[in-house]
């Protein structure tokens, strides 16, 4: 125990008002929501200027919250070796095997006040900052920045505009509010708050049924997930909160105490298992996984900018986020740590393929690119499923970044060269002479949505793919390779649809007022043979199928407002490009997309690219990612700025082997060192952990070939097919899914989104709707009403009994008995009041004179 | 004792003014006889505190005084302006406030 105590070291931790005051970040904009919607419309911009100047001094406050993270880990690090003197190399040569350095674990600077007390449990409101929450407190608050300066183009003139500016600025407070939670209870309140908004969001052109229904199907398939999340959070409190108190003295809801609570091995794992299932199927109903990825898509009802937040940084990565929060849960539930096929990577493996495959056969240029979404957040799961935590925080960093601006580079497209239609087949097409800056962010963002180096998404993705390889997945390797595969095909195709070819519909210059937006089938009707492989109409040829898809079509597009006097640049109804409050977005976030990968490139690949990158690139590993080192337990719950003492987990020097596990302290290492470490082992007694010890992928130059050859042949095939088909249209392509029988059926399997919609709707709904509801209701008249009305029908008669003989013989008498002898007092008293002034003053000595006599009789006697 | 010769007199002053009070008609009579009645009782304090030897009773008096000046002010301006409704101030007359 002596050697454990001399590996102690104390170390001060900076820190600074940025961190300490964090919570401004998520307040602010909630303050600017009241203010918008208190005043927003007496305001010259009509409330936006709140929204924006609100989001801007959120970011402002995270950029230095982040400046200041950066600052604490550093002061770590340096503080760190000076003291550890000799201890250091012997920590770097035990880790040198898994290719990396410990160090040692940086304190999250939490601020927190009592929200509410209930039965001696206290439940708190704050701000718990540390790599994770930065970095998406940052990447939230800048998002939400430059699609709010979008929107201000993008949405102009519309008939809510103010309501739309208040529920964005809220919806981004919800998100922070979630990212910054420090425990369950505020955690799930920020859930809960974007829940509402996305709903006021994807609905807000509600006089559209369409729309509406829409917001509903997003916020009751969300709900169905948040009673995992409900249940989860039950889970945990009740399996750590003696825990928690014992060690940390905090409570069950805290999220760092559930963190510790995971990894000390004290949680029986049938308790860890079952908070991880209902929690991942909170994550599922919100980050639109298999098989709750259904509402995800219809959001695109919403307005583009809505899309476009929801569906890179905030309201989808959520689920991401919850699993990545308290990932020691997951990783003990499902035992990640022993290589166990947990069932996030296989949710996150399938939703990966069926997205993918989804997109091939969308209209809608904004259901391709969700249907993408959906599939890179499948990356993000596949990678935390398996234990890649850094690959997939890292995606959702790169990923917010490329996705949100193929969103905005599809709002710029339809709010400028298709009037307001997103249908790629019908409205659209050339574009790129039209819209040449539009089209090379779209270029670049497609590049790094797909994974070609050096574009951000490589980064990211390739690494996730990796670490599925290096943890043992082979098969769930070969899908994300697959998947990267079909990544470049439907956006292949979608660029080629977009922006290649010749213009058609609104594309073209041809504006229909009668259908005035896209046509697409209604969303309860199956896609039958008939009505598949609408053909691309150009100008000049007669629109075959168009009339008939038309016909049952409803008007879904981005139509704001019923009418366009206000949007001055539609006088030739012709594509142009869009204005700079909609460009200077869309351009600086590809820049960001091309750029943004170089915050974590892998070594390896920069020395492939010839690119010396020198050490501590790892940017997002050496800031965001905890390190998984023991913290003793008796400062583990210390504050900003205090010093915090370190203890190495459970090694000390020994001559002859270089180092064995300590068993003395009750530390037994799995086979192998690479096994060694928190979660790979309980904590030494006195210590806590608040992270697992994730290994890292050696990325080798086969394996980042092997991806980028894998993206290489997606790409050849697409291009080839689109030329074939859309620019040639070979003959033997050309009606294939109606001469083949299988090519009709996956056809209508993939357009009918693999009747997943059909079965909530036809099984589920009716079943709860028809029979369900039927039995409810015979129950409730039957059962519930007969005793209802027995106690009600009895509750009248004694009513009845009270009113005949209480209140009517008894209250009743002596109120009126009462009244009665003042009036007869008063009349029998009537005489004395003659009016006469004499009477009056005999009457009164008369009285005195009694008085007297009697006070005379009193005082002689 | 002199006292008790006092306490006669503001006993007879006493029932007068209580005599006038209830048998005279004429409203300014019975104000003049609520004099005197206060004036008898100023004639007990005087008394009293001549027997007791204090001056507080002297004092009460003069407050006496100053107070019936004002109550006679009042009366005599309310006699005034009954005078000036009716012409005439015979207290039988004025019975409007039977009850």
């Amino acid at each position: 125990m002596l050697a454990a105590e001399e590996t102690y070291k104390s170390l001060e931790l900076s820190s600074g008002w940025f961190m300490e005051n964090a919570w401004l970040i998520a307040l602010i904009p909630a303050v600017a929501f009241v203010l918008i919607i208190a005043f927003g419309k007496k305001m010259p911009f009509k409330g936006a200027e709140f929204g924006l100047a609100s989001i801007g001094a959120s970011l402002v406050i995270a950029t230095g919250a982040g400046i200041q993270w950066m600052q604490r880990t550093d002061s770590a690090d340096h503080g760190g070796e000076a003291a550890q003197g000799m201890a250091s190399g012997v920590r770097g040569a035990l880790r040198a095997a898994e290719g990396a350095e410990a160090k040692p674990f940086i304190d999250p600077v939490v601020s927190q006040w009592v929200w509410w007390q209930n039965s001696g449990l206290e439940f708190g409101i704050g701000s718990h900052i540390d790599g994770l929450s930065i970095l998406l407190l940052w990447l939230v608050a800048f998002i939400s920045f430059l699609v709010q300066i979008f929107s201000l183009d993008y949405v102009r003139g519309d008939r809510r505009y103010t309501h739309f500016f208040a529920a964005l600025t809220l919806f981004s407070s919800g998100m922070l509010v979630m990212v910054m939670a420090s425990n369950m209870v505020q955690l799930i309140l920020g859930w809960e708050i974007m829940g509402l908004c996305s709903f006021m969001l994807i609905g807000h052109w509600w006089e559209d049924s369409y729309n509406s229904h829409s917001a509903l199907k997003a916020f009751f398939t969300v709900r169905v997930g948040d009673v995992g999340l409900l249940i989860g959070t039950a889970i945990l409190f009740f399996g750590s909160n003696q825990w928690a108190v014992d060690n940390l003295g905090t409570n069950g809801f805290d999220i760092r105490a559930i963190q510790a609570w995971a990894l000390s091995g004290d949680g029986s794992s049938w308790t860890l298992l079952m908070a991880s299932v209902a929690l991942f199927i909170a994550a599922i109903g919100k980050s639109g996984q298999f098989p709750f990825h259904t509402w995800l898509p219809d959001a695109m009802a919403g307005p583009t900018p809505v899309s476009s937040l929801l569906h890179s940084s905030t309201m989808v990565v959520a689920g991401v986020f919850l699993v990545a929060r308290i990932y020691p849960v997951f990783w003990e539930g499902f035992n990640i740590a022993n290589g166990g096929l947990s069932f996030i990577a296989i949710i996150g493996g399938i939703t990966i393929i069926i997205a993918a495959l989804l997109a091939f056969v969308q209209d809608d240029i904004k259901k391709v690119l969700a249907y993408s979404t959906v599939s890179q957040l499948g990356y993000m799961m596949l990678g935390l499923g398996t234990g890649a935590w850094l690959p997939a925080v890292f995606h959702v960093f790169t990923h917010a970044f490329f996705k949100c601006c193929l969103f905005l580079a599809a709002g710029s497209i339809s709010h400028s060269g298709s009037h307001h239609s997103f249908d790629m087949k019908k409205d659209m097409g050339g574009l790129r002479k039209f819209m040449p800056i539009t089209f090379g962010a779209w270029c670049v963002s497609t590049l790094a949505l797909t994974g070609v180096i050096p574009f951000a998404g490589f980064w990211s993705k390739d690494e996730i793919i990796d670490n599925v390889g290096d943890a043992g997945y082979t098969f769930l390797f070969w899908v994300g390779l697959f998947g990267a595969a079909l990544t470049a095909m439907y956006m292949t195709r979608a660029t080629y649809l977009t922006f290649f070819g010749d213009p058609r519909g609104a594309a073209a210059g041809i504006h229909h007022d009668a259908d005035h937006g896209y046509a697409t089938e209604h969303r309860e009707t199956l896609v039958t043979a008939a009505t598949i492989d609408r053909e691309l109409v150009t100008v000049g040829a007669a629109p075959k199928s168009l009339g008939a898809a038309a016909a049952h079509g409803d008007d879904h597009g981005d139509d704001h407002g019923d009418d366009h006097g206000d949007h001055g640049d539609h006088g030739d109804h012709g594509p142009h490009e869009s204005g700079k409050l909609i460009l200077i977005p869309i351009v600086i976030l590809a820049v960001l997309a091309l750029t943004s990968g170089f915050a974590n490139p892998t070594p390896l690949a920069g020395d492939a690219l010839g690119l010396n990158l020198g050490e501590g690139v790892e940017l997002i590993k050496e800031y965001v990612e905890p390190r998984a080192e023991a913290v003793s337990l008796d400062i583990a719950a210390g504050h900003a700025g205090e010093s915090v003492q370190l203890l190495e987990p459970g090694f000390v020097p020994n001559e002859a082997a270089g180092f064995v596990p300590n068993e003395a302290a009750g530390f037994v290492p799995a086979a192998g060192d690479k096994k060694a470490g928190c979660g790979r082992s309980t904590p030494e007694v006195g210590t806590v952990c608040y992270f697992p010890a994730v290994s890292h992928a050696v990325p080798t130059l086969s394996k980042i070939l092997l991806s980028l050859g894998v993206v290489a042949i997606g790409y050849a095939a697409a291009i080839g097919f689109c030329i074939a088909f859309y620019k040639n249209k070979h003959p033997k392509l050309v009606g294939l899914t109606e001469r083949s029988r299988i090519a009709r059926g996956g056809y209508l399997f993939l357009k009918n989104k693999y009747y997943l919609d059909a079965l909530y709707q036809n099984v589920f709904v009716y079943f709860v709707s028809r029979p369900l509801a039927k039995a409810t209701y015979w129950f409730n008249q039957n059962v519930l009403d007969a005793a209802v009305d027995g106690v009600g029908a009895g509750g009248k008669r004694a009513g009845e009994f009270v009113y005949k003989n209480i209140d009517q013989k008894l209250v009743d008498g002596a109120v009126n008995a009462s009244g009665t002898i003042a009036s007869e007092t008063g009349h029998g008293l009537q005489p004395i009041q003659s009016g006469r002034v004499n009477h009056y003053a005999s009457l009164l000595f008369g009285a005195a004179a009694v008085g007297a006599i009697v006070l005379v009789i009193l005082n002689v006697s | 004792m002199l006292a008790v010769n006092f306490l006669l007199l503001a006993a007879v002053l006493f029932c007068i003014g209580v005599f006038g009070v209830i048998a005279r008609r004429n409203a300014v009579m019975v104000l003049m006889s609520i004099e005197l009645i206060l004036n008898a009782v100023n004639l007990n304090l005087v008394a009293f505190a001549l027997m007791n030897n204090n001056q507080e009773g002297q004092v009460f008096a003069l407050y006496v005084i100053a107070i019936a000046a004002a109550e006679v002010g009042v009366g005599l301006a309310m006699v005034l302006m009954i005078y000036r409704n009716r012409k005439s101030i015979a207290l039988d007359e004025l019975s409007e406030m039977k009850g």
